[in-house]
């Protein structure tokens, strides 16, 4: 229990297989706590933060007691460490900034002002090797994914799917809405001899800075 | 440097070592053998580092030529060696001159072969392994016919440490497709009915399986609940059930999250012998004792 009365940031630990424990969250903000503190508290292959949990895999020793430990953590806010600040520069002529202004019954120049405006963190990754998500947009301007994914989108483009934001570090399939790409001058969003090889690791805070093609 | 050339890649033959756990936070797959005990069992017979490298072949197995004298051992599926003409045994160290060509046949039992060469396979090694990805595009692309592989060093092999390595092997083979599972974490999201089934039905692998995971045909396992589970991390040997009802073991390749319930985890037994499932076959799965 918190101070307040309300539950702590553990809500449920459920066994995954023989060797792995998914923590729940409470909230999505409580993601990077239970990230950090399962880093410094637990020996494990994995951790691995997304959406509402934070999978621990490879966990050394008995994972079944592990897990009523960790249902009684006390988590301080100090444990989430914020990470460093990356600045992206981005040419915004998307292909579905239209759309996104629609959707947010604002003007395409309205969208980008948002979107330069906001302080992202990446919360996880996933879909590909250096893909964040990113969050810090307010609730109300998540979007759906296109109805109708992209068979291939260029390395670099910015998107928006859901509650987040993300980059394409490479080309690939996919369904997020573009509103525009990286400039040339940006920081390479994975290179495998560099460490860590992601750019927007979890925790990395992130600003978009609009620059004209 | 010593070097292989593949003369026959088949249908599909990737390198292959024990992959890169420790990046799925940056969005990395694990990757690495398919087979596990496979790879281990061949990189032992031919005296090299667990972290050796070695190829994996599929279904119709491979034809590699030493290019200078070598020491190979096939092991995984039944398949039939060949040196040149001559039968070749399985799981055991087998000694190539340079030039000499060892074919792996299509396995009798069995989907994946694996090929240490003492030494180990030299290919290029990104974030600290030489395993191809096929989902996520990381290290060496799929051999093609013709692709010659450096070989890296290693002392000679004396008469006695090869009897020796001989001796050792022999066991091994595809294991039964009896597989053990720990239900969850997802399983309250399936109807009790689903779990009965799921335990108690025979499922089909599909031709459509690969490095990723190990499709399955059989009953429909229906949820118990509509909406969007957010997606969270996934382990090695996860049975994911997409909204089609049709589960999916999770091998090497596997991305490392997902957004579909996982109705019970194949334990590491298991996910060697899905691993070596042929489309066809039946696949059953008996939870862990215990925890139940």
């Amino acid at each position: 229990m918190r101070a307040d009365g309300s539950t702590g940031p553990v809500t449920r630990v459920r066994r995954v297989g023989e060797h792995a424990l998914l923590i729940e969250a409470a909230s999505e903000a409580d993601v990077a706590a239970i990230t950090a503190a399962a880093r410094e508290r637990l020996e494990a292959t994995d951790v691995v933060p997304a959406a509402r949990s934070v999978l621990i895999d490879g966990i050394r020793g008995d994972a079944a007691a592990h897990a009523s430990d960790i249902e009684a953590w006390s988590i301080g806010p100090t444990d989430a460490q914020s990470g460093p600040l990356v600045e992206l520069p981005v040419v915004f002529d998307g292909e579905d900034l239209d759309h996104v202004a629609r959707l947010w019954g604002a003007s395409g120049e309205a969208v980008v002002a948002q979107m330069v405006g906001v302080e992202f963190a990446v919360a996880f990754c996933g879909f590909a090797p250096g893909f964040g998500y990113l969050t810090g947009l307010p609730p109300d301007l998540a979007v759906p994914r296109r109805a109708d994914p992209r068979t291939r989108v260029p390395a670099g483009s910015v998107g928006l799917a859901g509650p987040y934001a993300g980059v394409y570090p490479r080309e690939s399939p996919g369904g997020w809405q573009l509103l525009g790409r990286l400039a040339a001058a940006a920081p390479r969003l994975w290179d495998t001899h560099r460490e860590p090889p992601a750019l927007l690791a979890p925790g990395t805070r992130v600003r978009f800075v609009q620059v004209r093609a | 440097m010593s070097a292989i050339r593949i003369e026959r890649a088949g249908a599909l033959t990737t390198v292959q070592d024990r992959g890169r756990p420790g990046y799925a936070h940056l969005g990395v797959p694990r990757s690495g053998a398919a087979d596990l005990p496979a790879l281990d069992q061949a990189n032992a017979l031919v005296g090299n580092r667990v972290d050796a490298a070695v190829l994996e072949a599929t279904a119709t197995g491979v034809a590699v030529r030493a290019l200078a004298d070598a020491v190979v051992a096939v092991t995984g599926a039944d398949a039939p060696v060949w040196v040149g003409s001559v039968p070749a045994p399985l799981r055991a160290p087998i000694r190539l001159a340079a030039g000499q060509v060892m074919e792996v046949g299509s396995p009798d039992r069995g989907w994946r072969s694996y090929v240490a060469v003492r030494g180990g396979i030299g290919a290029e090694p990104v974030l600290g392994s030489r395993a191809t990805d096929l989902l996520s595009g990381l290290g060496p692309a799929p051999l093609r016919d013709g692709d010659e592989l450096p070989v890296l060093a290693a002392t000679p092999l004396g008469e006695r440490d090869f009897a020796a390595l001989r001796a050792s092997g022999a066991q091994g083979g595809p294991g039964a497709l009896d597989l053990t599972v720990t239900l969850g974490p997802r399983e309250d999201w399936f109807r009790a009915s689903a779990v009965e089934a799921f335990l108690s039905s025979a499922f089909t692998a599909t031709g459509d399986s690969n490095r990723v995971g190990l499709r399955l045909d059989g009953p429909v396992l229906e949820r118990a609940r509509d909406g969007e589970l957010a997606s969270e991390g996934m382990v090695l040997g996860a049975v994911q059930v997409p909204p089609s009802g049709k589960p999916v073991i999770f091998l090497a390749d596997h991305p490392v999250t997902g957004g579909y319930p996982v109705i019970a985890v194949v334990d590491s037994v298991g996910v060697a012998a899905a691993a070596q499932a042929r489309p066809g076959e039946s696949v059953r799965f008996r939870v862990h004792a215990g925890s139940r």
